[in-house]
């Protein structure tokens, strides 16, 4: 009996010891491609954003610096100039012709100009890009709060997430469902320092920081910052968008929730 | 001649929490490559200095060739082939800070990196706290750790003796030294600590939630930069640590920190 248990034991460890070392040499790179792995590691994101959420009200404003702080050289990431035709001919025109389309879940969408979207209450920031590549650049933002936009399309109360269509295809694919597209939830839609931007450093928002109008979403990094707005869609549910995660960056495995 | 003693030198949360932690730095440090190596690159303050890091790593046209190259403070050094970057036998050359042999995933690919980095930082805080709570709680910090007077009066003599490989014996064996003691006590309370605050000070949402990090770190990127020098100060510790638990006895060592156990070499006569 004590026999039988001590061989049961020693196949036990045996089979541990293998398991453990084909863990250990089938090398993490393997590991890293195995769904499960994926799902384990997938989890700190929830982790993260849940405790993110309990820390930070909604109201927290990320830190705001003064004009002595801003870049001298504000690095322009992703797309810089994208290649679509009704961009280009918008872009040329000086976006004289162009409407900002907000739809979806919303009681009365609206389609609104560059000159419509001045008229409006505005919001000036001096925020931090934190890139999620590491570095940091300082700018100054005006632009109309996207409260105040949701406010007067009026959203339906189904509605969880904004969701952001953009003018560019960074990888050129030609095909319109690659392009960019960002989503955020409703907190960060409804916070402060959430604007629209038309302006960057005092002048109209350059095509290679994501001319006429880009996202900022200050408490979260760059990629959520959506350069090239072309459409605001109020939805219930991000699967049948995309990818399905979210995001560009999101379908090619970034976390939705970027506030690390 | 005494004769030869077995004690019981680690606990069962030592052993525990030393392994948990081995192995989750090993692969924060390797995914932290990962990430360094999307923006090889250091700078102080809050927000990034292209034109003048105070450290960087890339390629530079050296006549015909590409050739790696770090920078430090605007000195630039020759690292072809380990910094910067490398060119394979077809001639083509890869621009990244860290070969990718130290890196997790072992190629370019930085979401997964980031999900590794993220995933292993949660144990490491777990991890850490319950080796904290229980180091407070148990007494293994004053009673182990915390230096007594006469192990500050005795430092001199003490790194003196592991200069010339002279390790305690006897008695004196069945404590941890004053360089020992120091040494865990700097590693488990500021250096661990440190890249956690660090770490925190790079996310934009704990910045927005606790901007007093900000303040005491010196700006988000001065706080990446610190993460990285408290990274290489873990690195070397762990260094010294190996080659310690190498001359000291590595069977003896090993073992103790596996079952518990630890033999203690009799202390010589006094002739």
């Amino acid at each position: 009996m004590s026999g039988e248990r001590e061989l049961h034991r020693r196949g036990f460890l045996t089979r541990g010891l293998a398991a453990a070392s084909t863990v250990l040499f089938a090398g993490c790179d393997d590991l890293s491609n195995q769904p499960w792995v994926k799902r384990v590691l997938d989890s700190a994101e929830t982790l993260t954003r849940v405790s993110q959420r309990a820390l930070l009200s909604p109201t927290a404003l990320a830190r705001e610096y003064s004009e002595a702080d801003l870049s001298k050289e504000f690095r322009a990431n992703g797309s810089t100039d994208p290649d679509d035709a009704d961009y280009k001919a918008h872009a040329a025109n000086g976006f004289a012709d162009w409407k900002l389309s907000v739809a979806g879940l919303v009681e009365q969408p609206l389609d609104l100009s560059v000159a419509e979207l001045r008229a409006m209450p505005s919001r000036t920031q001096i925020t931090r890009h934190d890139c999620v590549e590491g570095w940091s650049c300082i700018g100054k933002w005006k632009g109309v709060q996207l409260a105040a936009l949701l406010d007067r399309a009026r959203l339906k109360p189904n509605t969880r997430y904004i969701v952001f269509y953009c003018a560019d295809n960074l990888f050129a694919t030609g095909d319109d469902k690659d392009k960019y597209y960002e989503s955020i939830g409703l907190q960060d839609a409804y916070h402060p320092q959430t604007i629209l931007a038309y302006e960057m450093n005092d002048q109209t928002l350059p095509i290679a920081h994501g001319a006429p109008l880009r996202l900022r979403v200050e408490r979260q990094l760059g990629y959520k910052m959506a350069k090239y707005v072309m459409r605001v869609e109020a939805v219930d549910d991000l699967a049948k968008i995309g990818g399905g995660r979210g995001g560009f960056w999101e379908d090619l495995g970034y976390e939705w929730y970027a506030g690390i | 001649m005494s004769e030869r003693e077995v004690i019981y030198r680690h606990s069962g949360t030592v052993r525990i929490t030393h392994w948990i932690n081995a192995l989750v730095l090993l692969v924060l440090l390797m995914s932290g490559l990962q990430i360094f190596n999307a923006h090889p690159a250091l700078y102080l303050g809050s927000k990034s200095t292209f034109d003048d890091p105070i450290l960087a790593m890339g390629a530079m046209q050296d006549g015909d060739n590409v050739k790696g190259v770090t920078s430090v403070f605007g000195h630039v050094f020759d690292t072809d082939g380990v910094f910067g970057a490398a060119t394979d036998s077809e001639g083509n050359v890869d621009e990244r800070g860290f070969p990718w042999s130290v890196t997790l995933p072992g190629h370019r690919d930085l979401s997964t990196g980031r999900r590794w980095h993220f995933f292993f930082a949660w144990l490491f805080l777990f991890n850490g706290l319950a080796y904290l709570i229980w180091s407070l709680g148990s007494g293994h910090l004053r009673r182990d750790l915390a230096p007594t007077g006469s192990d500050l009066k005795h430092i001199g003599t003490s790194i003196r003796e592991h200069a010339r490989f002279n390790f305690p014996k006897g008695e004196e064996a069945k404590r941890y030294n004053v360089l020992q003691k120091l040494a865990y006590l700097i590693v488990a309370l500021v250096l661990l600590p440190l890249m956690l605050l660090t770490g925190l000070a790079m996310s934009p949402g704990m910045d927005a939630a606790f901007p007093v990090l900000l303040d005491v770190l010196g700006g988000r990127q001065s706080a990446r930069t610190i993460h990285f020098i408290t990274a290489s100060g873990i690195v070397i510790f762990v260094a010294i640590h190996l080659f310690m638990v190498l001359v000291s006895g590595l069977w003896n060592n090993i073992r103790s920190m596996i079952t518990g156990r630890y033999v203690i070499k009799p202390a010589e006569e006094k002739p």
